[in-house]
């Protein structure tokens, strides 16, 4: 095989994925790709993302059509050198068999999702890699682990990574103690004596920044670093109306703006991402605890727990990351650690930003992870 | 935790929980348990295809094996209902309805309306739908249209799975009478449902596809034939269809309906009943009357033709409607468009 030759595939995003649909090419046939360009649009039942391209070339070849949908890692398009003949790249084409799973079984006829009994009740998680170092994704607000789904694959070239469901969310028991960050780090740390993690990286999004900030500051010696993500925690300011509206929003109709306002590209939501979360907010008892936790946490659209002071004394090695566009906690917040935590602030991103901005977002955690 | 169970399954679970949930939920229907015969709980059919099949066994006297009279006790639920039990009966088939046609619209839809929105009738009438059976014509109609003309009913016809648990769960939380519509061919359908409980609200379509190109409503089990025709249009033609399935009937949810078709400027409208005065001549009507403007062709309907459902397997595998007979009509409005 000609190393300069490059399949473009359908990528695996996310334990559930299986097949995408190719909603659109970026770049026309013959145009100069460096790594990281933007090359093609995929639509999972997830949410819609962009591909970024993985090796530098030239688009040789788009296999993959507008409209249609592809099974995971099948062929959709060839990047190789300009010097690269089309004969060779011919033989490419008909020769590209989709490779197997990198596991060795098949992947997805294995649980992708596990659970585990703890006193905070049954909470689901999942698990990629097997490396020496754990690391936990603590989901925010309303959030599953789900939310996670550009970055576990990734991130499981660096150790054993852990996404787990907080209590009250995703497919967790639903029933909350005192709604607060206290006692939701204290869930976090049940979950890792439940699946026997003595000490773990915790990456946490918004709320689950908080409450990843609460563990690392109740039991500084199960945390070994902090990766926080457009993340409570940092200051007061919180986008009340939005919490109010979530909480309260029944319909697709009063959601779906709300979820908008989650992601610096309002297209990124589609009709799954809104049902996905409606199924969530219709199961008994998701309300009062989403109430109970906004009322807890939030009182009245502010932050009652400003940890940014105790966690800069504390030492613990932190990076954070925000989306410039995050309108739900300001961008302003990702300076709150001051210059001794490593923070970036990425352009066209907003509160999701480890879903819009996955590559980079995946880059600065393995860069983290490994310091 | 969400896993894979069919529709019936479903529909047991819903009155399960139910019954759990709250002591004034009771089952009404014929052998519902097993039939005064049977010999044991263990032996219990749990109704003429199983759907209550285990329930007598957890919640015991709060399932009523009634006789052979719809008139009586569809009458008796919807009085204990007044009275403030929450009764589900259930009817078999539809078909059966025409019996205790006097409980259920003079009485059951009228009783908030007549005493001054004092009353409360929160009971729910159970009854498979629907052809494709073999069952022949007493036994397969597709009777909504009946119920959605009367003010003061809601009706509902799930599509799947989790549709149907989660709009069971509303029905009996529901202060209002429903008559809950089951397509029988949907019974061994899996899905991927939540463990836990969950209502889906009344009178909020479920867009099942979206699509900019036209737009197809369905309820029930033609819901399923029109995913399966937008996914051929749009492999085959490159067109996208959008697919609304309606769930409840009443209410009606003509927002996302109208939505929809001021988007696409097509609309085919799918229903298995017969087609005069039906879903489907109602929801063409309403889109006519409101959305004139948008619309860049005639409105389809495709529908079981206008006589009873027949026995011959042959036949009646052409009564209910295709996804070729879908597919078709979603041609005539794309040619209808470029024609003109």
């Amino acid at each position: 095989m000609n190393m300069n030759i490059t399949p473009i595939v359908m990528p695996k995003w996310g334990l559930s994925m299986s097949e995408g649909k190719l909603t659109g090419w970026l770049k026309p046939v013959g145009a100069q790709i460096a790594v990281g360009d933007e090359i093609m649009e995929v639509e999972t039942d997830k949410i819609v993302n962009v591909v970024e391209a993985d090796a530098a070339g030239v688009l040789r070849r788009v296999i993959g059509e507008d409209g249609v949908v592809y099974p995971v890692k099948a062929l959709i398009g060839v990047i190789a050198g300009a010097d690269v003949a089309d004969e060779e790249i011919e033989a490419f084409v008909a020769g590209y068999a989709a490779p197997a799973s990198e596991e060795g079984g098949d992947e997805d006829s294995g649980p992708r999702y596990e659970f585990v009994m703890t006193p905070f009740g049954r909470l689901r998680y999942a698990k990629r890699g097997d490396g020496a170092e754990a690391v936990v994704l603590v989901h925010g607000f309303g959030g599953d682990l789900d939310n996670w789904l550009f970055n576990i694959e990734a991130l499981a070239g660096a150790g054993t990574v852990y996404a787990l469901d907080l209590p009250g969310h995703g497919q967790s028991d639903k029933k909350l103690g005192d709604a607060s960050l206290g006692w939701l780090a204290s869930a976090v740390v049940a979950f890792m004596d439940a699946v026997g993690v003595e000490s773990a990286h915790l990456v946490g999004h918004s709320m689950g920044g908080a409450v990843a900030g609460r563990v690392a500051l109740d039991q500084p010696g199960r945390v070994k670093s902090l990766a926080l993500i457009g993340s409570a925690g940092l200051g007061p300011e919180i986008n009340g109306p939005y919490l109010d509206g979530f909480v309260a929003a029944g319909s697709r109709r009063d959601l779906k703006p709300l979820l908008e306002q989650l992601f610096d590209d309002p297209a990124l939501v589609n009709r799954q991402l809104v049902d996905e979360v409606l199924k969530y907010k219709r199961i008994d008892g998701v309300e009062g605890a989403l109430r109970g936790l906004a009322a807890g946490v939030f009182p009245e659209g502010r932050q009652t727990s400003v940890l940014a002071e105790e966690l800069k004394a504390s030492g613990i090695p932190a990076l954070v990351i925000w989306g410039e566009t995050d309108r739900i906690i300001p961008a302003a917040h990702a300076s709150a650690l001051g210059a001794g935590a490593k923070s970036e602030t990425l352009a066209g991103a907003g509160h999701m930003v480890q879903m819009e901005k996955a590559g980079r977002v995946n880059e600065l955690l393995l860069a983290h992870l490994s310091a | 935790m969400t896993r894979k169970i069919s529709f019936k399954t479903a529909i047991n679970e819903a009155l399960d929980l139910e019954m759990t949930r709250d002591p004034n939920v009771i089952l009404l229907g014929e052998d519902i348990v097993g039939g005064s015969g049977a010999p044991g709980e263990a032996d219990a059919w749990g109704g003429v295809l199983g759907v209550t099949k285990g329930l007598y066994a957890k919640h015991g006297g709060r399932l009523l094996d009634t006789p052979l009279s719809e008139s009586a006790y569809v009458g008796a639920a919807i009085g204990a209902a007044a009275c403030g039990m929450r009764p589900v009966a259930e009817l078999m088939f539809i078909d059966f309805m025409g019996v205790c046609f006097d409980q259920i619209f003079n009485q059951a839809a009228k009783f908030r309306y007549m005493f001054g929105g004092k009353a409360k009738t929160p009971v729910v009438i159970r009854a498979m739908v629907g052809a494709g059976f073999r069952a022949a014509a007493q036994h397969s109609q597709m009777l909504t249209p009946l119920f959605t003309h009367i003010p003061g009913l809601k009706v509902v016809c799930p599509s799947n799975a989790y549709e149907a648990k989660g709009l069971l769960i509303q029905a009996i939380r529901d202060d209002d009478p429903v008559i809950f519509c089951e397509h029988k061919n949907l019974y061994g359908l899996e899905c991927e449902v939540p463990e836990e409980s969950y209502a889906i609200p009344f009178g909020e379509a479920n867009i099942a596809r979206e699509g900019k190109d036209v737009t197809i409503v369905s309820y029930g089990l033609t819901v399923n034939r029109a995913l399966e025709a937008a996914e051929r249009l749009a492999r085959k033609d490159r067109v996208e269809a959008e697919v609304i399935d309606l769930r409840t009937l009443s209410p009606i949810d003509w927002d996302t309906v109208l939505e929809s078709v001021e988007s696409t400027g097509r609309l085919v409208v799918v229903d298995e009943a017969n087609p005069r005065c039906s879903l489907a001549s109602d929801v063409a009507a309403y889109v006519a009357q409101h959305a004139f403007g948008a619309l860049k062709a005639a409105p389809q309907m495709v529908t079981a033709p206008h006589t009873p459902t027949p026995f011959s397997p042959s036949l009646e595998d052409l009564y209910v409607p295709s996804t070729d007979a879908i597919v078709a009509a979603v041609g005539k409005t794309i040619a209808r468009a470029k024609a003109a």
